[in-house]
């Protein structure tokens, strides 16, 4: 998330794209605050939900076509002239020019320059800026050249219309202009707009092109990096972000570093080489990296082995670790054991029937959990013989929060402490304990070994505190928070850090193995204080007041502490606020500079997301976006599937691609499984004529598992259940309240009809097309009082396919059909 | 009397997220219950002895200013009326008046008659079978008592329920009421915040989007006990009917003689 929750309030106008009133509540609050203060709320979903109910304004729009939605707006803004001019030319790379080899998909009916069919992906070699003769991007600031990204842009979303976005959205012409001319009213210097999102974006075989075509919209109307402004991504549960800093994920290191290529990254050389931009803040990646290998590996990490990048293992390919790698891999035999810690693939994954058939192959698999969950006892699935499964099974209980230490990285990247309430009873123990003396357990059993890749392992250290198998975590976090290795001197002897001591800032990592650091963007989160001893930002509770409205003393948010990013968007170019009402930093030509003989500094409301002492006028003082290697924002950014979000259908879709020949992603990933595990519809299949749509509800938690065992929240709804048209259930004589089956190409489910007036059927180009709904929280477990805790797992129906940047499923838009009764 | 405390639940904010009904069964350790089909989210479909936080999922087609569909939320609670119909009906006493100006059942001294069920006007008061006493929300007398507020209010994210002094938070409730008549909700209005209206007001009182009748609250409601008078009346109307009827049957009956 660019901004942070409490900053919401400020906002003009909130465009909610996810159903966030029911799936974060309880940021929400900041919503409903902007409410109370005149704002207006957009929500856009293809169904009507609470959301819904609090908003000025719902835009139902069928699933899978969020593309064009955006693309309608991006075109809205620059045809009507909405855009922020003043923001745009300077703040983003709209001026600079591009390789007048590169074509787009108006010129090429749906595909970008440099399409290989046999390989299904591009060669990417014209997407790039044209460069004058030092090397820097040619610009065009009146953004009339033809070749501009901005006239590219321009031309690429010409096609998206208001009759497209009617024809292919379902979206009534009226009521999309009514919306994109509130929206679009949030550009300008005096009014900021929010657009939030989550999974609904994300679960496409396009869903990083989605997030891009929003945030491309954001920077067209000036609204990131100013209060009120801003890309919202709501993560689906209170750690993700965490896990993300600190890269539970195949693809990368924690800090956002590229998990190293076997074929590419031979040697640390020469992947700080090729992993290292020339410019922006990234060009510190070996300050980072060589920092991350020395919190690994300790006092083993030299520089004469490269501080022990060789013990890293490397990918054999860039697409072939992911979640749904996996179980395709598992099914295939191709993987013997399996360790599922807190995870519940056999109801939460995509195409769980093939998880749960995968999981039968295996050898052994070890499931932690706190409740003994339908993965944990898949050979006792309905309709499964236990004896015919050979995987040896065994179970951990773990402790939940409340029974444990540790932090939380929310969804504004704020860092939150907690502590043990009560000790976890019995044999549970902490995931850290579990994983702590699991690795201990191995070290003793690797110990002696000769073999250079075990020399790593055996070196990293598993010991936090006094207690081995007992972690502190708070060791845990000062550790990926970073210390010195040595007594650190500045240039005249006087030691700055002694040997041990947590380091304040990531500016002071260095990459010649003095410092450590378990995730760069943390560090800062635990510091010394003025008496020696350890200061845990992360437990900070000083709420917000009149003079911090962002409450910099709650918790702790990476990077620095900086609660909007990217904020020096929120001046001019001269470093002033672009208006008193949205005033966040600003240059002080007064302030006591870096040295004491110079003046001039970032000041404001915020800890500035800039060097703070580099003046507007100074070089690359008028540039807010300093991750990018250009440090400008990007309405050109080469992803995968292409430099500019364009509309495919989902790989399941009742309807033809009215914007190309090109029906779905060219280069989405379908997965081939054996034994017709992932047979997909062909377009506009008879035998699946509907959109399905899943999703969750307040009253659950993801797969289950930390709800369905509950009562007090089990019971809250009545049954597993299809939310379903009045229209649709007329069509199909299906009274609210009675059984139906929904069936896809995979598999089918057994649920309870809720018939109502929140869902309705879409308009797409002149035909009716139905959608229905249908949670995923439930599995074959539950509370054995409360039978409608129970029920058959969505996940069932979806398939095996990916987007091509990051594989996530396509769970929000597929194909189905409803039948009455169970059939 | 300590200044009366009171909870105001304004509909206008409530996400319908149930943390407020589940926030409830948790403090009270109230069990669990079977849900029944309500026809969509709403569970369960009426208070219970084990539900004392009810939210109300209510589907209205054309209810928005903008004449689109509303989907109206609220969560209902037992009033605690300042003419409370269960504690005018309970002849035990076990039925209380707190120093807070909240009602009260003493579990200890509730008999079971039931007629405190019948009495309110708003179906709030159920009987549990169990533990043979009636059942409902306490205000969390405990929680109030030690300067916490009540666990609804407590829980609810986006200050929907608010606790506090009544007089203060009907001040606020007030002015809500003109902002969203500002801003198109013409039906917005103030449920029980009146202490000269219907049962003294409500210490629980709410801000509804449309009329009570269509969140399933009685316009006027009354208490029974209103009605002993009129219906008493009319018993002895009737009784005097039936009586000359009676008398005017033995006249002819006497008329007939020993043969009739």
């Amino acid at each position: 998330m660019t901004t942070n929750l409490i900053d919401i309030q400020h906002s003009d106008v909130i465009m909610a794209t996810s159903n966030m009133a029911e799936n974060h509540p309880v940021g929400f609050q900041w919503v409903m605050k902007a409410k109370e203060r005149g704002a207006k709320l957009i929500h856009v979903d293809p169904r009507y939900t609470r959301t819904s109910a609090a908003a000025d304004l719902h835009v139902p729009l069928r699933s899978g076509t969020n593309i064009v939605f955006f693309g309608g707006l991006i075109r809205y803004a620059i045809e009507k002239n909405l855009y922020f001019k003043d923001y745009v030319v300077p703040y983003t790379n709209a001026s600079f020019l591009i390789d007048p080899e590169f074509k787009t998909p108006t010129d090429l009916d749906g595909l970008f320059t440099g399409f290989d069919p046999a390989k299904k992906s591009y060669d990417r070699s014209s997407w790039k800026y044209q460069v004058d003769g030092e090397g820097n991007p040619k610009r065009d600031l009146t953004l009339r050249d033809p070749n501009s990204v901005f006239q590219l842009l321009r031309r690429h979303y010409g096609r998206y219309t208001v009759e497209m976005v009617e024809k292919v959205c379902g979206i009534p012409r009226a009521k999309f202009e009514e919306m994109a001319q509130l929206y679009c009213s949030t550009s300008g210097p005096e009014k900021t707009g929010s657009i939030t999102y989550a999974l609904n974006l994300t679960q496409h075989t396009n869903g990083v092109e989605n997030i891009r075509s929003l945030c491309m919209l954001q920077l067209l109307l000036g609204n990131i990096g100013r209060p009120g402004g801003g890309v919202v991504a709501l993560r689906g549960h209170a750690n993700v972000q965490g896990a993300t800093d600190l890269e539970l994920l195949y693809h990368e290191l924690p800090g956002y570093m590229a998990m190293p290529l076997r074929d590419q990254h031979p040697d640390l050389k020469t992947y700080l080489e090729k992993e290292t931009p020339k410019g922006g803040f990234w060009t510190n990646k070996p300050k980072f990296m060589v920092s991350l290998l020395k919190a690994f590996y300790g006092d083993a990490a030299t520089k004469d082995n490269e501080f022990g990048y060789q013990w890293l293992p490397k990918r054999a390919s860039a697409d072939a670790y992911s979640h749904q790698h996996m179980f395709v891999d598992m099914y295939e035999g191709k993987i013997k054991g399996f360790l599922a810690d807190g995870q519940n693939p056999a109801v939460g994954g995509p195409n769980a029937k093939l998880a749960r058939a995968a999981m039968a192959k295996l050898d052994w698999m070890l499931v932690v959990d706190i409740f003994l969950t339908e993965t944990a006892e898949f050979w006792k699935a309905p309709g499964t013989n236990a004896q015919d499964v050979k995987t040896e099974v065994f179970f951990l209980p773990a402790a939940p929060a409340a029974e444990k230490d540790g932090s939380l990285t929310n969804t504004m990247r704020l860092i939150q402490w907690h502590e043990r309430a009560v000790k976890p009873p019995g044999d549970v123990h902490s995931d850290a304990d579990f994983f702590c003396t699991l690795a201990h357990r191995l070290q003793k059993l690797y110990a002696g070994s000769k073999k250079d890749r075990d020399q790593g392992f055996l070196a990293a250290n598993f010991t936090y505190g006094a207690k081995p198998d007992e972690p502190e975590m708070v060791e845990v976090l000062k550790e990926i928070n970073g210390v010195a290795t040595e007594d650190i001197t500045d240039k005249d002897g006087k030691v700055v850090y002694r040997k041990g001591q947590p380091l304040n800032t990531f500016a002071h990592l260095t990459d010649d193995g003095k410092t450590t650091s378990g995730c760069w963007i943390y560090t800062g989160v635990t510091v010394e204080g003025g008496d020696g001893k350890l200061v845990n930002k992360a437990a900070g509770r000083k709420p917000a007041d009149e003079k911090d409205y962002l409450a910099h003393g709650w918790g702790f948010a990476w990077p620095a502490n900086r609660r909007i990013i990217y904020n020096r968007a929120s001046a001019d170019l001269q470093g002033k606020p672009w208006s008193e009402k949205k005033k966040l930093i600003w240059w002080d030509p007064a302030a006591p500079g870096q040295k004491p003989e110079d003046k001039g500094k970032w000041v404001g409301l915020d800890v500035p997301d800039f060097n703070a002492f580099l003046a507007p006028d100074a070089k690359n003082g008028d540039k807010p976006f300093i991750m990018r290697t250009d440090l400008v924002g990007a309405f050109f950014g080469p992803l995968a599937d292409g430099p500019f979000p364009e509309h495919y259908e989902p790989i399941e879709s009742p309807v033809k691609n009215l914007l190309s020949k090109q029906q779905s992603n060219p280069v989405a990933k379908i997965w081939k499984v054996p034994d017709q595990k992932n047979e997909l519809a062909p377009v506009g299949s008879p035998d699946y004529p509907y959109v399905i749509t899943t999703y969750r509800l307040t009253e659950h938690h993801l797969s289950g598992v930390m709800s369905r065992y509950l009562p007090m929240l089990a019971e809250l709804h009545h049954s597993h259940f299809a939310e379903i048209s009045h229209e649709l259930a007329t069509e199909l004589k299906i009274e609210n309240g009675e059984k139906v089956t929904v069936l896809s190409p995979r598999g089918k489910v057994h649920v309870t009809a809720m018939v109502t007036h929140r869902i309705k059927p879409f308009l797409v180009n002149g035909k009716t097309v139905h959608q229905i709904g249908v949670p995923w929280h439930w599995g074959w477990k539950g509370v054995d009082e409360l039978p409608g805790s129970k029920g058959d797992i969505t996940n069932d129906l979806s398939a095996s396919v990916g987007d091509p940047n990051v594989y996530i499923q396509e769970t929000k838009a597929f194909v189905c059909n409803v039948k009455k009764g169970v059939v | 009397m300590a200044r009366t405390l009171a909870m105001f639940t304004d509909t206008s904010l409530c996400i319908g997220c149930r943390a407020c009904q589940v926030a409830c069964k948790q403090w009270n350790e109230l069990g669990l219950e079977v849900p029944e089909w309500t026809g969509g989210y709403q569970n369960h479909a009426h208070f219970t002895d084990k539900t004392f936080r009810l939210v109300r999922f209510i589907e209205e087609p054309g209810g928005k200013p903008n004449g689109d569909l509303a989907w109206l939320l609220m969560s209902d609670v037992c009033k605690h009326c300042a003419q409370a119909g269960c504690l005018d009906a309970c002849p035990t006493g076990a039925i209380y008046r707190t120093e807070f100006g909240t009602v009260n059942i003493n579990q200890d001294v509730c008999n079971g008659c039931r007629y405190c069920v019948s009495s309110c006007p708003f179906g709030v008061v159920t009987f549990n079978e169990q533990t043979g006493t009636a059942k409902k929300c306490t205000f969390c007398d405990d929680r109030i008592h030690n300067g916490l507020g009540p666990a609804c209010a407590k829980a609810c994210p986006t200050e929907s329920i608010q606790f506090g002094f009544r007089d203060d938070l009907v001040k606020k409730a007030t002015k809500r009421v003109e902002t969203l008549k500002g801003l198109g909700f013409k039906d917005a209005q103030l449920y029980g915040a009146d202490s000269g209206g219907f049962l003294g007001g409500l210490n629980a009182f709410f801000l509804l989007l449309a009329k009570p009748s269509t969140y399933h609250l009685p316009e006027q409601p009354r208490l029974p006990q209103r009605n002993v008078v009129v219906d008493s009346l009319l018993s002895i109307g009737s009784a005097l009917v039936v009586g000359l009827g009676v008398m005017l049957s033995f006249r002819e009956r006497g008329k007939g003689g020993p043969d009739a």
